[in-house]
């Protein structure tokens, strides 16, 4: 892979009117990297990618590519390619003069654009589609057309703006793995924003998440999802159990936290949090429902919990057991599915067991709704 | 059940066809009167079949010369007014959110204003410019042409502006924007991505600017100055009265409109046409000329377009050979035997009426018989008959 060209976003503050849609973004991409922007709709994503491609100037702070300065530098002059949530195909050119579009703005050839385009259509394995307009391809054609479009440019960085969300989950997955060996082939960076945390875990060397304008936490696909570094990190990458309460012993990493309704239970503090929290503290403690498992009924200590199965679920590799709590806290355990015999529990009590490094600890704060 | 849908089916035919004889039918009848001998256009009683309305519209200089104005003057205003349209309409697009109505309904007002008061104070303004130039009344700004542009694309333009946000409205912005991210310049975006998404706007805008600036009459009769447009010279012309080459002036535009529609219609048909093939098409296909089935086949507005032409040609073709001089001789022959025939009849039956007149009145001698009695079929109660002197001295 080659070392292709880093972004950098300095102490970046972009504003509309009173709104603060970025707020103090400071993020380093590798040059090369797949880099994700992970954050629920109207977290401000998207404003940063406009930001990157230059057709947003920021109010504060600086844009970096490849260590150059972007300031006051347009959209046609900037080394980024963008493809656009909806594509944006040129709706009355042929998928080749699509394709070659940045050739004829650069003067070249019918002959030599032509030879590009059928270079680019092999790649994306749409061979001889060439003459097609981009309302006769698939959802999934046009989107390696625009990505093939993208890629004649030649950019050092290319920014993808959620542009699978419009396809079904099946060409979706398929894409992801195309996108990522795509990424590997050209060698250049890749910037992604989505709201899909599979995509973003899937594809990324690194990811952002994102909440209401501020960057909670940046780190590789494991770090996100096993060590969050904030109550919002934790809820909405992945599914997760949380217990609100307050920090009532520290031990080197570890707390014990006294939940409001679930007993004293034991967790690890996360990385981005060590010797932040303090005793009396109010926190937050997640556990994943596959980190949970089924224990002898009557067990107790700090890392187990007691509840009652309200119902259960099959969903192929799992069986989710849906239990409430004490005080009626929905808990939801996910057992993987190896072939064991399973018996239907409804209507029953249970003890839930989990191994404290399994389950994390930050400081309370904003959770993702849904 | 059966009944109802049959009443109202046959009630709806006949509401098309009377809806249909009322937008058709007075240039039905026009068409007819050009083609009808007499002097003056009607289409009965029908006389004799004549194209010679026709060489009267062509030997008439005026006419000509105003059909000539009218083609410069609708060029100028296509041109002006649907790039001023292109622009406002886009200016629409792009303004701030809170201005658009204020600027919408500034830009629509021209349509509002009375023509008259646009052609008004056309005149009015350049004339000032104009002098404030320096400039005689012979000047570019003042000679009529350059008025008569301007004033009328200041509403055209706006009509313009309407045909253009409707399809600019349907334009996504992120094209230009993909553009714009692949290396072009603002010029370049413009030119290559949105000017051809709005070319089939822009035909149609200038299709409308043409027709508006053709039929102007009311700002125009202000600012044609050294250039009458056709309008100005046929309401010029009726006001000594009107002939049968007017007709046939009308006839020739109503022709040539149809024409147009027809040739639009079969170039859509024919689009459709290519676009079903292309569905089919191999990826070879794609690559070389789409096959399309010839004109003629399944495509009926081009088949009556065809068969329109073929008759247009023929009639002009026969019109150099079809003379109606004998048929207009022999009308005005038997007019002139008519005619005569009448007066004869008149004279018969007065000869008669003395001679009933004589019998019955033979026992009162003191009449004359020389002065008819007037009676009251004359006006004024006869007042003026020549006999009324008589009676009153009695």
């Amino acid at each position: 892979m080659s070392a292709g060209v880093g972004v950098d976003l300095e102490n970046l503050w972009i504003r509309f009117g009173d709104f603060v849609a970025v707020r103090d973004a400071n993020v380093n991409i590798k040059g090369g990297d797949f880099f994700s922007f992970l954050g629920p709709s109207g977290c401000g994503k998207t404003t940063i990618l406009r930001a990157v491609s230059g057709f947003l100037e920021p109010s504060e702070g600086n844009v970096l590519i490849g260590g150059n300065n972007m300031k006051g530098i347009g959209p046609n002059k900037r080394p980024t390619a963008l493809i656009f949530q909806n594509l944006a195909l040129f709706p009355l050119m042929k998928v080749w003069e699509n394709i070659t579009f940045s050739m004829e703005i650069a003067g070249a050839s019918a002959r030599d654009r032509r030879k590009r385009a059928d270079e680019l259509l092999d790649m994306i394995a749409l061979s001889g589609q060439g003459d097609k307009l981009p309302s006769e391809l698939s959802g999934g054609q046009r989107q390696r057309v625009a990505i093939a479009r993208a890629l004649c440019a030649e950019p050092d960085v290319l920014l993808l703006d959620e542009p699978l969300s419009a396809l079904d989950l099946k060409l979706r997955q398929h894409m992801r793995t195309e996108l990522r060996e795509i990424q590997k082939r050209v060698g250049i960076t890749f910037i992604y924003i989505t709201h899909d945390q599979g995509e973003a875990l899937t594809m990324s060397d690194d990811i952002a998440v994102m909440r209401a304008g501020v960057i909670d936490q940046i780190g590789d696909g494991k770090a996100i999802y096993n060590d969050p570094a904030t109550a919002f990190a934790a809820s909405f990458v992945g599914e997760n159990n949380v217990f609100r309460g307050k920090v009532s012993k520290l031990s080197g990493n570890e707390a014990l936290i006294s939940t409001n309704r679930s007993g004293d239970l034991l967790a690890r503090i996360s990385t981005a949090n060590h010797g932040k929290l303090k005793v009396g503290d109010d926190a937050m403690m997640f556990i994943r429902p596959e980190a949970l498992s089924l224990a002898t009924s009557g067990s107790t200590g700090d890392n187990f919990v007691t509840a009652k199965v309200t119902h259960e679920e099959f969903e192929g590799n799992t069986f989710n057991i849906f239990t409430e709590g004490d005080g009626g806290k929905e808990i939801k355990v996910s057992i993987p599915n190896l072939g064991q015999s399973f018996d239907d529990h409804t209507g029953q009590p249970i003890t839930l067991e989990y191994e404290a490094s399994n389950a994390v600890v930050v400081p309370a704060g904003e959770l993702a709704n849904e | 059940m059966m009944t109802s849908d049959k009443i109202i089916r046959v009630s709806i035919w006949v509401y098309l066809a009377i809806f249909f004889a009322y937008l058709l039918g007075p240039l039905l009848i026009m068409s007819l009167t050009a083609f009808n001998s007499p002097g003056f256009p009607r289409a009965t009683p029908w006389e004799c079949l004549t194209f010679d309305w026709f060489s009267a519209l062509f030997q008439d200089e005026r006419i000509l010369n105003g059909i000539k104005n009218s083609v410069l003057v609708g060029i100028g205003t296509i041109i002006l007014s649907v790039s001023m349209g292109l622009a406002g309409a886009l200016m629409l697009t792009q303004i701030w959110p809170k201005l658009r109505a204020t600027y919408y309904t500034i830009i629509i007002a021209p349509i509002l204003i009375p023509g008259v008061v646009i052609g008004i104070s056309t005149l009015v303004f350049w004339d000032r410019v104009n002098r404030m130039l320096g400039l005689g009344a012979d000047s570019f700004l003042s000679n009529g042409l350059f008025l008569t542009i301007i004033g009328q694309s200041t509403f055209i333009a706006s009509y313009c502006m309407l045909v253009l946000v409707a399809r600019l409205q349907r334009y996504d912005m992120t094209l230009t924007e993909a553009a714009l991210d692949l290396g072009a310049t603002h010029a370049q975006a413009f030119r290559k991505v949105l000017f051809p998404f709005m070319m089939p706007a822009i035909a149609s805008a200038s299709v409308l600017a043409f027709l508006a600036s053709f039929e102007n009459y009311n700002t125009t009769t202000f600012t044609f100055g050294e250039y009458p447009t056709l309008t100005i010279e046929l309401a010029q012309k009726v006001r000594y009265g009107i002939t049968p080459a007017i007709s046939a002036l009308a006839f020739m535009i109503v022709i040539l409109t149809v024409f147009a529609a027809l040739f639009n219609e079969a170039n859509i048909k024919r689009k459709e046409m290519v676009a079903e093939a292309r569905k089919d098409a191999t990826v070879g296909e794609l690559a070389g000329k789409i096959e399309v089935p010839g004109i003629l086949s399944r495509n009926t507005p081009a088949m009556l377009l065809i068969l329109l032409l073929v008759v247009t040609v023929s009639v002009i073709g026969s019109s150099f050979v079809y003379s109606p001089n004998q048929c207009i001789a022999d009308v005005h022959e038997q007019k002139r035997i008519e005619t005569e025939l009448r007066i004869q009849q008149l004279r018969d039956q007065r000869a008669k009426d003395a001679a009933e007149k004589a019998a019955k009145e033979g026992a009162a001698p003191v009449q004359k018989q020389t002065a008819p009695k007037a009676g009251n079929n004359s006006g004024f109660g006869g007042v003026f008959a020549p006999s009324t002197l008589d009676n009153s001295d009695n």
